[in-house]
């Protein structure tokens, strides 16, 4: 029925007279966009199927191809935009739910890019980190403040909780092998291990190959509980209990049964080519007394040894949720913005639940301050930082460490089409097709990761000079380092901030 | 219209000067005027201050508060609440002489109090934590009442002018103690009040600084979690509490309290022997919070002694030298030439390095 054609978001674009019809572009194209046909000699496309991936174009040798938007369109209308229209024809075709990846794309504002970082003049001495030290290094942790002495009045140090010691303050965010393919995790593995930081695991599992980089590894232990066992557990630095992610709050992880191959099948241990759906709750833990439970099992299982993260989406009630946490035992909580990605969410829930990264954290920050409770546990931010600029205004706002995940994968080829879920990644990143997966090379992949974390944490250090810090233990909270730009007195107010000017 | 301080933060140089005698022998303050005067150029006229330790021997059991009020309305509340909470065995008006350049004095109180045992016991509280919240309390609740001084046997004087003018202006001539720290302060804005000028007290620590700490918010926002206030927006202010929370509530030694604000460079902590470096982890990932960067050189005194010490990367300069029984610790040279024309061992300590003098055993049977 004429009614079920869904028109090509994007049109894609040949110079004829530049193509020489080496048909590259059809055999990387695993949505078949690119066809031959010989009795034309012509290329033709399927341009209906195409996600702009941007593969053909970068493999094209002569630089025949383009991608752009599909000029033909709908009736223009701000309330009913051609997508939308669209999404009402699938449903009504499938009687299904939308399904969508990677972060929220919609039109919500970006904090980050309202807030400007300081810098001294005159009064205090700028420093630059290419002539002077400057420090990264953060620990996650406990830090009880109460000292006791030894009988010689040395100081007694046994007390302390597990700590985490980043050597750089980014880590990698939870992204599932099954989600993500072997290389990539393999490219995270080895990147974490190389920098002195961490990747986690996410909800997956841990494939037998990459329990050598255990050191650097966090391992999450979600409401599926995938590939949860002993050996997974102390394979771990640190564990990870994921109670929301920031795409998707409130509900489970979603791996389509297309991505369940082999490998992934054994170490999620889940039948292979099924669907994984993890539960919304963890079917043992249905209040506040019960994830403390839940933590206190876990270090009981690990002899208290590792730091127990508490990962959360932000919601609109964030900070009690965290103050509740801070009172249950963990040592490190994890605080996902509504921008965050995922390999597959459905749609509606990814754009429109949750709040922004910047107001939750400000929020927490601030009433674990109040609550005078900030010290008993680390909080690490997640959920859209995109940039060192907008790292630093984490840090500033309270963050003691961050989790990147897109700015990871955009590091190892990832063009943002937000087609994970389609499970036939180009960029053999969100795919499990041997063909696509062997696409990237880990030995490469690894060393890009490590150039972006260096590239950041440099950047990040020429700002902290700017402002006159030389240990980032000083910029943790330096909300007098921020200021607000066109932002209403209420959001100043939840951000702890002066509007530029003051 | 301008704020005042407190209202809005006030970055400032200075200049910073302070001497001891160990043996415990009553210096005047006349000295302390005349070091800090030759670095005259320092300042601007917009601040200055000193401490003095040993100077009201007669009372050296009693707390000894010393106050601004706007007004005597402000006076009478503030004398009502001391009144609930403490004995207070004297009280007066500070003498003060006039001095052209002083102008727009407030009322300048002095009271000698004990808390009242019934008061401190139903607090549950130890009496110094009594005291400080005594204190934090009339500066946060009286409107124009402001202690700025709540030691034993020591005393804060403090005005807006050039710290030589504020010194004549409260006659320090006229009073004689073991050790005193002066400060005279370059602001970038016009404080206009009092209270903001320097040193700042909480009992009987007290803090001159020269320097602009770039950590400022990140050490305001984390000592106001233990019931700190931090009313002044100054530097000296947070580095005052920063003190009074390591040394007196969690008992840190002051070589130690030094580790965590100007913690050595984990590059420099890693080369240490397994004992030492672990201890130096320790407190500055336990304290991390408490590190203070940026320029800062700062004199600590305290009953019995005096605690020099430099941002680590000594973004500021500080000497120190010695004379038979005393030791001296300023700016610049200059500040002690003037009061010791043959100090000897003049040197820089290195960023981070604590200097400490103290009363020699005579000097604390003397004066303690």
């Amino acid at each position: 029925m004429s009614v079920n054609y869904i028109p090509a978001t994007f049109a894609v674009l040949r110079d004829t007279d530049r193509c020489i019809k080496c048909r590259a572009c059809e055999r990387q194209c695993s949505n078949e966009v690119h066809y031959y046909d010989a009795d034309f000699d012509k290329m033709f496309v399927h341009e209906e199927q195409c996600v702009d991936c941007q593969r053909c174009v970068t493999i094209c040798p002569t630089n025949a191809l383009k991608i752009t938007e599909n000029p033909n369109s709908f009736r223009k209308a701000s309330n009913y935009s051609q997508q939308l229209i669209l999404e009402n024809y699938r449903q009504a075709a499938t009687g299904a739910v939308l399904l969508s990846s990677m972060g929220n794309p919609q039109d919500f504002p970006v904090y980050w890019d309202k807030m400007l970082i300081n810098a001294s003049q005159v009064t205090n001495p700028s420093i630059d980190p290419l002539r002077e030290p400057m420090e990264t290094k953060v620990f996650l942790g406990k830090k009880h403040t109460h000292i006791t002495r030894n009988p010689d009045g040395t100081i007694d140090m046994s007390e302390q909780s597990p700590q985490l010691e980043l050597k750089y303050p980014i880590m990698f965010s939870a992204m599932s092998y099954g989600s993500i393919s072997y290389n990539a995790h393999e490219s995270l593995a080895r990147a974490a291990t190389e920098l002195g930081t961490f990747y986690n695991t996410g909800e997956g599992g841990l494939h037998q190959d990459f329990y050598q980089y255990k050191t650097n590894t966090i391992v999450q232990v979600a409401s599926g509980r995938f590939g949860v066992s002993k050996d997974y557990l102390d394979a771990g630095a640190a564990i990870e209990i994921k109670m929301g992610q920031g795409a998707k709050p409130g509900i489970g992880g979603h791996l389509p049964g297309k991505k369940v191959s082999d490998d992934v099948s054994k170490t999620r241990m889940i039948p292979k080519g099924t669907d994984a759906i993890s539960p919304a709750p963890h079917h043992d833990i249905y209040s506040i007394e019960d994830l403390r439970q839940l933590i206190f099992s876990l270090k009981e299982a690990t002899d208290y040894k590792k730091p127990v993260i508490v990962k959360i989406a932000a919601v609109h009630n964030v900070a009690a949720i965290a103050s509740g946490i801070a009172r249950s035992g963990a040592d490190i909580l994890v605080i996902d913005g509504f921008r965050g990605g995922t390999g597959a969410a459905p749609t509606r829930i990814r754009d429109n639940v949750g709040i922004p990264i910047e107001l939750a954290l400000a929020s927490v920050d601030q009433r674990l301050r109040d609550e005078q409770i900030r010290n008993e546990i680390s909080i690490v931010a997640a959920g859209s930082i995109r940039s060192s600029s907008d790292a630093v205004k984490a840090f500033a706002l309270g963050a003691d460490a961050l989790y990147i995940a897109t700015p990871a994968l955009l590091a190892i080829g990832c063009h943002l089409c937000r087609s994970c879920h389609g499970a036939k990644c180009n960029w053999g990143i969100a795919t499990q097709r041997p063909d696509l997966v062997k696409r990237l090379n880990p030995d490469i992949a690894y060393k890009r990761l490590v150039n972006l974390v260096r590239a950041w944490d440099h950047e990040i250090k020429e700002m902290m000079g700017g402002m006159g810090i030389n240990s980032l233990e000083a910029l943790k909270g330096n909300r007098l380092m921020l200021r607000g730009i066109g932002l209403s007195d209420k959001e100043l107010q939840i951000l702890g901030i002066m509007h530029a000017g003051e | 219209m301008l704020q005042k301080e407190g209202a809005v933060r006030i970055p400032s140089g200075c200049a910073i000067t302070g001497f001891i005698s160990r043996d415990g022998r009553r210096i005047t303050g006349a000295d302390a005027i005349k070091s800090i005067a030759v670095m005259h150029d320092r300042s601007n006229g917009l601040g200055g201050g000193f401490a003095g330790y040993g100077i009201y021997p007669e009372y050296k059991e009693l707390y000894a508060f010393h106050l601004f009020f706007n007004n005597n309305s402000a006076r009478e509340e503030t004398e009502r609440f001391l009144n609930e909470h403490f004995d207070i065995v004297n009280l007066s008006r500070i003498p003060t002489r006039q001095v052209k350049s002083i102008t727009n004095e407030p009322l300048i109180w002095r009271y000698f109090v004990n808390p009242l045992p019934t008061r401190l016991a139903a607090s549950q509280l130890d009496e110094t934590e009594f005291v400080t919240k005594c204190v934090i309390n009339i500066n946060t609740t009286i409107n124009g009442a402001y202690v700025f001084s709540s030691g034993k046997n020591m005393g804060v004087f403090k005005a807006v002018g050039f710290p030589e003018d504020v010194g004549k202006f409260y006659r320090l001539d006229d009073y004689a103690g073991y050790s005193w720290t002066a400060h005279g302060r370059y602001p970038t804005n016009t404080p206009g009040w009092w209270g903001g000028a320097h040193p700042f007290a909480l009992l009987d620590y007290t803090i001159v600084h020269n320097g602009e700490i770039s950590s400022y918010d990140a050490n305001r926002r984390y000592i106001e979690m233990f019931g700190y206030k931090c009313t002044l927006l100054t530097d000296t202010e947070v580095i005052t509490y920063i003190f009074d929370f390591l040394h007196r509530r969690r008992n840190l030694s002051l070589t130690e309290i030094a580790d965590v604000i100007a913690s050595p460079f984990w590059t420099t902590i890693d080369a240490k022997p397994t004992a030492e470096r672990e201890r130096l982890y320790y407190l500055r990932n336990t304290f991390a919070s408490l590190l203070i960067t940026g320029p800062f050189s700062i004199i600590l005194g305290y009953s019995g002694g005096l605690m020099a010490l430099n941002d680590r990367l000594k973004l500021r300069s500080m000497v120190t030298a010695e004379k038979d029984d005393m030791f001296f610790i300023a700016s610049e040279e200059c500040a002690i030439r003037e009061i010791c024309p043959d100090a000897t061992g003049i040197r820089a300590p290195r960023g981070g390095e604590a200097v400490i003098a103290e009363l020699n055993e005579e000097g604390r049977r003397k004066c303690l």
